[in-house]
């Protein structure tokens, strides 16, 4: 079923700011002010805007090392999550995540994780948790190709095919598992194959249309809610930048990724909105600076805010413990 | 007083937990046939198939579903049939249980318990044998819990799960059958503080788990021998209460480690090091370690009793000290 008018748009305007959000962290981070390390979720922006279309404000997510889009996508907060990035005391975590690891209790984002395949059984134990208790929150865990070679992944879905969690995991398939092209670490055809063996739905679509994206998660999601037990969806995507910023990437060509990019899921979403006039020059470059202010103002605020004092290291280790520090 | 055997006393502090708590459940291989010694017997005709799991054999699993589950508002308490198994799941213990808390600035906790059955003496060989209590003690993140008396299994068990922390509950499958009285109150055991079981002035015995019995037969030898032993079971190994153990140093000017983990870099170490940092100046000789030897445990039950550490051997390091 296409998206209304209207919701095709409200997507359309978070892909947006995932992309911008995006451009600014890698310019920043070759700027030399992130510390660390980014894994860059640009191009992938219709795979967690679609998803996340799906899903009410407090179902459950688990993120992953490349999952800044997921989090803007469920609603987080750009001053929170930039500030988290430059390791700031306002920052989602204080300063002791970063990238790979915004939690926001909130919105159920139940962390992003810097093990790959990790978080699956923990979105699929949040999810046992809800039907425990007699509510009908659901949780999605984002995956890569990647990790769908990882043990955890099997053990985590025969176990929720078997007690019938209200779970939907997600493999963003960016056709890369760190430097390894699809081809060269799995031998199946399609990802959602794999779920045959669980005697689960799988389902495949185009991870760069947001609305076959949105249809299909919001069908799982139903399904999930109803207690019709999980769903493996693979959204087919593509990641544009290397696996981390700075990757040379001599394992692709650049003609492979300009294919790609041809492919823009925010070109196919920002087409269809300019045919059906939802959408023309003059509010498609509204949106962007509209969008670019927000992100101005994020920046700002997380540069003007202070580091975390060196001692905050020693708290949050235990519920009611402190650390001791050097003596 | 009641008496009951080890395996009955956790028996009773889950089903105590469950009762006081909706949010408690119990998950994990075989539990709802009773578990594989027996850990878990009568749990399921009470509580019901939701709250008393049987699990595939995917301890990964098992333990990255307690973390969501504890996550999303929930009590788990996953068994690990042996410690040996962890090793499986230690991604999510190490990397994910422990560090949920911190890594979120502290807006989330992952109050989960894992319950593993610990250590050798049933001729199981080098699989079913170890006492791998050091590689969580490292962990900042996870509390680690012992205990050698079914009043201690229940005791500690309890507190535990009202932790709001992960736990590591170790206990000590030799143990199992093992009966002894348990009182008819609720425990109430405070995570972090050891349990003085014995009283002496001549040496300080730190131990924990399995070897408590065995230290307490080594020090009633002693004591026939004239030498009086504190024996300090420890309970908690992380946080460990490290006041009680000064003290009594400081009172008797002597110490012995003793656990049935491996002795190298054991967690017997860490005390040590502790005791020569802090009370050196107590001290009328080097801190004294014994643990097993460093080796696999092997299966052949001569082979097993020469490894790991005995009542004998314990009281032959105090002897050796004097």
């Amino acid at each position: 079923m296409p998206a209304s008018p209207d919701e095709l748009l409200r997507m359309y305007r978070t892909m947006v700011l995932i992309r911008l959000a995006e451009e600014r962290l890698v310019q920043l981070f070759a700027a030399g002010k992130m510390p660390g390390f980014i894994h860059s979720y640009i191009g992938e922006e219709a795979t967690a805007v679609g998803v996340c279309g799906a899903l009410r404000s407090d179902d459950y997510i688990t993120s992953t090392h490349r999952g800044h889009g997921h989090i803007i996508a469920k609603g987080g907060d750009l001053g929170l999550f930039f500030a988290e990035l430059y390791g700031k005391a306002t920052g989602y975590c204080r300063g002791k995540g970063g990238s790979m690891h915004v939690t926001d209790m909130d919105l159920g984002i139940l962390g992003a994780n810097g093990i790959v395949g990790a978080g699956i059984p923990i979105a699929a134990g949040a999810a046992l948790a809800c039907r425990m208790r007699g509510i009908d929150r659901v949780a999605v865990s984002f995956l890569g190709d990647g990790a769908t070679d990882i043990g955890v992944f099997h053990e985590a879905l025969n176990m929720a095919s078997l007690w019938e969690v209200p779970a939907v995991f997600v493999c963003e398939n960016n056709g890369y598992a760190d430097f390894m092209s699809r081809a060269t670490h799995q031998k199946i055809e399609r990802v959602s194959d794999r779920a045959a063996s669980y005697a689960m739905p799988g389902v495949t679509v185009d991870g760069n249309d947001v609305e076959a994206v949105r249809d299909a998660a919001t069908e799982a999601v139903a399904r999930a809610r109803a207690g019709g037990g999980p769903t493996l969806l693979e959204c087919v995507t593509y990641r544009w930048r290397g696996h981390y910023e700075g990757d040379p990437q001599p394992y692709r060509t650049a003609d492979e990724v300009e294919e790609w990019r041809r492919r823009d899921p925010i070109g196919v979403a920002e087409a269809r909105l300019r045919a059906s006039g939802a959408l023309d020059d003059a509010a498609r470059n509204a949106i962007r600076e509209e969008t670019s202010r927000a992100i101005d103002r994020a920046v700002a605020e997380a540069e003007a805010a202070p580091m975390p004092l060196p001692e905050d290291a020693l708290e949050d280790v235990y519920v009611g413990l402190v650390e001791e520090g050097w003596s | 007083m009641t008496t009951l055997s080890y395996a009955r006393a956790v028996s009773l502090a889950l089903a105590e937990a469950m009762e006081a708590d909706d949010r408690v459940f119990v998950l994990g291989e075989d539990v709802a046939h009773g578990g594989a010694y027996g850990a878990t017997v009568g749990l399921l005709d009470r509580f019901g198939p939701s709250r008393i799991r049987d699990t595939p054999i995917s301890e990964a699993a098992i333990v990255g579903y307690s973390v969501g589950a504890s996550l999303a508002g929930m009590r788990p308490v996953a068994e690990i049939m042996h410690m040996d198994f962890i090793a499986c799941a230690m991604d999510q213990v190490v990397n994910q249980a422990a560090k949920v808390r911190y890594m979120s600035g502290g807006k989330a906790s992952a109050p989960l318990v894992i319950r593993a059955g610990t250590g050798g003496w049933l001729s199981a060989a080098a699989q079913h044998s170890q006492s791998l209590e050091a590689w969580f003690t490292h962990v900042p993140g996870i509390k680690v819990v012992s205990s050698g008396t079914p009043a201690d299994a229940r005791a500690v068990l309890r507190a535990a799960i009202a932790d709001a922390n992960p736990v590591l509950v170790i206990e000590s499958l030799s143990l199992y059958e093992g009966q002894d009285e348990v009182p008819d109150e609720a425990p109430a055991y405070r995570l972090g503080t050891a349990d003085l079981k014995r009283r002496g002035d001549d040496v300080t015995i730190v131990t924990w788990g399995a070897m408590v019995p065995r230290v307490l037969e080594a020090a009633e030898t002693l004591g026939a021998e004239g030498v009086g032993a504190d024996v300090i079971d420890l309970l908690t190994l992380r946080p460990w209460d490290v006041d009680a153990v000064l003290e009594s140093v400081a009172r008797t000017n002597r110490a012995v480690v003793v656990h049935q983990a491996y002795r190298h870099a054991g967690f017997g170490a860490e005390i040590a090091a502790t005791i020569a940092e802090r009370a050196f100046d107590h001290l009328d000789a080097p801190v004294a370690r014994v643990g097993s030897l460093d080796v696999p445990v092997p299966f052949s039950p001569p082979l097993e009793e020469y490894v790991l550490p005995t009542a004998a051997r314990v009281a032959d390091a105090v002897r050796a000290m004097a």
